[in-house]
């Protein structure tokens, strides 16, 4: 038994995976603290994706896969409605009414023979070709997450070298925005 | 053309705005600019501190007794990280601080030059915001921002980190009254809606076991707050209990008070807590130290909560009503409807609650408090109850350290105003109390300002005692000494099979003397018999005393709730101890 701890956790419930996203001031320091709250709050942060999105009002848009009990995802919220440069916060289920995607840059290098198997692999994914020589290409992939988990694991046996992800953004469907 | 001003000055201007009066500090490299201009305004004192931490602390003690905000002011590098203790403190009892900090010069950060740390980095968990001023002509603006976040919601420390040589350029000074207009997300309006105090007038009309447990947040909201919560209890008579930091609110020697809960709380709060069926928090925030085994807290109650911050509810515990605003806007409106709702509510609830009342005054009898004097030791809690005799005649302001006699000093000393207790309950600081009672002092100078002490903690900030000389603070350090870090001790006794490791202090210094070498008046009391003689002696003088208490060094802060266990599982005193702690119960803290 670990000792020193507070009280024992009884917590049973359910763990659920939610998409977050922020608007903040794109300014020093703003993405910290965002981040600095999950990780000082035993927070999860599964992927992350941030780039500025209006650049009149100065507005970056942080998106957070993360997961946690209702609780614990409803105090996520909260805190980061508090910090000073955080302008809304809101809350995607990961259901049928959000659209999720992840994008990806491979690089395969192998024989002409791998290669080849390798991009009948891909068709199955929307894939744009980005540069190609006789023994290497590199090539984009956006899909959902596991998708590209799956195209990955694939490939790795074909000479997989490289992979560069995003991290999940997430819009709602429909005519609605998070006001 | 605007005049233009330096960094400085704008430091100064924005401070007067404010109507700062006192800031509390110690000069170094990378703020002598601000220091240089300090003689030019003479309507802002500044308190030269011994540690960076003392300011924190005196600063926290000025704004707690005052209500006003606490302004620091430090240099780079240590100055700062020496500072860090005291924002987390603030930032934990949700006390406002501006620290001011100097930064080494724009071109030199990052560069590791001498004194520079990452001051913002280090202080973005324990402030609610921080600002690395980059721009001259943005710092009277930040600063004015940063009042108004320390000051608004949740109030809590800010820092303002100034590089040397925005301190001696010259900017443009924009006046907080061109300000307003500037977003501000803080201030939004909190909108209760009336269904939702109609739900409260409900809920209290139904109740036949209600509880009142209030917190520092009452304190926080002003002295409206604390008429209106006292009006609140007269008019349900319904009983009340307070969070450590919430004492004063209500008088402590009312017989609707129940006294403190909590780990140290008494008998009958918790038992009233536990078996309550309406729990109305009001600003408190369901700590660790309050709720006990969490499964088994209150389980038939139905609760609402009332809190300034919406990150407080449900954090802890599960609400069935939170009321998210400010504390005397929320009361106002549930009095308001409760006598709308029935002129005679006072007087149609009591048969309601009666049996209830009966319940407490037999819990009450327990005495939980109670423990055995003597005649040959001073007890600690005689101590404390021969100090509040002797000092409740006048408006005394009490700060402590952290440990038992932290919690002897909540049971025994009875508060009825707020404002006048000031300790360090979320982060729990050894050391805070002699800085706070400094602050206190410069707040009030013609009050009586006591910190009860213990040996252990007081020595972690001793330093401070040539500051109150410095500034002829009459502070009177009343040290209860036993030799023991007494709250380590007890948990040892009682979790750790009564293995003291670590926790007795050898070549402790003699109080008496060491309060002649600073300056300053040393007393000792030994024997029961010459106590209140003592602390008589101790009152007459007007300079600042270190009153040395010798009591027994094994006595136990009782009643306890043991880790692991619910409010109505409390150890009342030492033939309780044995059975009650369980295997499991000794690997909490």
């Amino acid at each position: 038994m670990v000792k020193s701890a507070y009280s024992f956790s009884t917590n049973k419930e359910k763990i659920e995976n939610h998409i977050i996203v922020v608007w903040v001031d794109n300014e020093a320091g703003a993405l910290a603290r965002v981040i600095g709250l999950f990780s000082g709050r035993g927070y999860n942060i599964d992927s992350l994706a941030v780039a500025e999105v209006d650049k009149k009002k100065n507005i970056s848009r942080i998106t957070i896969a993360t997961s946690g009990t209702i609780q614990v995802l409803q105090q996520i919220k909260l805190q980061l409605e508090k910090l000073v440069p955080v302008h809304k916060v809101a809350d995607f289920p990961k259901n049928k009414k959000t659209l999720l995607r992840e994008m990806a840059l491979l690089k395969v290098v192998s024989s002409k023979a791998k290669l080849e198997k390798a991009k009948k692999l891909c068709k199955k994914y929307k894939y744009t070709l980005l540069d190609k020589t006789e023994k290497s290409f590199v090539l984009e992939v956006s899909a959902l997450k596991k998708e590209i988990d799956e195209l990955v694991k694939k490939l790795q046996p074909l000479g997989l070298v490289s992979t560069s992800r995003t991290g999940v953004v997430a819009m709602t469907k429909g005519s609605e925005i998070h006001k | 053309m605007a005049n233009l001003f330096t960094g400085a000055e704008i430091v100064f201007k924005v401070l007067e705005d404010h109507g700062v009066k006192h800031i509390f500090g110690y000069p170094g490299g990378a703020v002598l600019p601000i220091y240089d201009e300090l003689k030019n305004h003479k309507k802002i004192k500044h308190i030269l501190v011994r540690h960076e931490q003392g300011a924190g602390h005196a600063a926290e003690g000025y704004a707690r007794s005052t209500g006003k905000p606490g302004v620091l002011l430090v240099t780079s590098g240590p100055g700062a990280t020496n500072a860090v203790t005291a924002l987390t403190d603030a930032y934990m009892d949700s006390i406002p601080l501006v620290c001011i900090t100097g930064q080494v010069p724009t071109h030199l950060i990052g560069t590791d030059a001498f004194q520079e740390c990452d001051t913002t980095g280090i202080t973005r968990p324990c402030t609610k915001h921080n600002w690395l001023v980059k721009d001259v002509n943005k710092l009277s603006t930040i600063i004015y921002k940063a009042f108004e976040v320390a000051t608004t919601g949740r109030p809590g420390p800010v820092l303002v980190d100034i590089p040397k040589d925005i301190q001696f350029k010259k900017g443009k000074y924009i006046k907080p009254k061109e300000l307003k207009n500037s977003k501000n997300k803080i201030n939004i309006k909190f909108n209760i809606k009336d269904n939702d105090i109609n739900k409260v007038v409900e809920l209290i009309k139904k109740s036949s076991k209600p509880i009142l447990y209030t917190g520092g947040g009452v304190i926080n909201s002003g002295p409206r707050a604390t008429e209106l919560l006292r009006e609140m209890v007269s008019l349900t008579k319904f009983p009340i209990t307070s969070t450590l930091q919430g004492l004063g609110a209500f008088p402590g020697n009312d017989p609707k008070f129940l006294g403190m809960l909590g780990m140290h709380g008494t008998y009958e709060a918790n038992n009233a807590m536990h078996d309550c069926d309406l729990m109305i928090n009001i600003g408190a925030r369901f700590d660790d130290r309050i709720t006990g085994k969490l499964d088994e807290f209150s389980p038939r109650s139905k609760k609402i909560h009332i809190d300034i911050d919406p990150s407080s509810i449900n954090k802890n515990v599960k609400v069935d009503l939170a009321l998210i605003g400010d504390v005397k806007l929320v009361l106002e409106k549930i009095i308001l409807a409760i006598k709308k709702d029935d002129e005679n509510f006072s007087n149609s609830n009591k048969n309601n609650i009666s049996k209830w009342w009966k319940q407490i005054e037999n819990w009450r009898k327990k005495d939980s408090l109670s423990f055995k004097n003597s005649n040959d030791i001073i007890k600690p809690q005689f101590a404390v109850q021969r100090l509040y005799e002797l000092t409740k005649g006048q408006d005394t302001f009490i700060t402590t350290e952290v440990g038992q006699h932290q919690m002897w000093a909540a049971q025994h000393y009875k508060f009825d105003k707020p404002n006048r207790w000031m300790t360090s309950g979320g982060l729990g600081t050894m050391g805070y109390g002699l800085p706070a009672a400094i602050g206190v002092q410069v707040a009030n100078p013609d009050k009586l300002v006591i910190d009860i002490a213990g040996e252990a903690s007081v020595l972690m900030t001793m330093q401070e005692m040539s500051t109150a000389v410095q500034y002829n603070l009459p502070i009177k350090i009343f040290i209860i000494n036993n030799q023991y870090m007494g709250m380590v001790r007890q948990w040892q006794e009682l979790l750790h099979e009564k293995n003291y490791s670590e926790s007795y202090t050898e070549a402790l210094p003699d109080f008496v003397k060491l309060a002649e070498a600073y300056g300053c008046v040393g007393i000792r009391a030994n024997k029961p018999g010459e106590l209140d003689e003592k602390i008589i002696q101790m009152l007459s003088i007007n300079k600042p005393v270190i009153f040395d208490c010798v009591v027994d060094k094994t006595e136990n802060c009782y009643p306890m709730i043991p880790s692991g266990k619910a409010h109505n599982q409390m150890l009342l005193g030492e033939k309780d101890e044995e059975d009650k702690i369980s295997e499991e119960g000794k690997v909490l803290v």
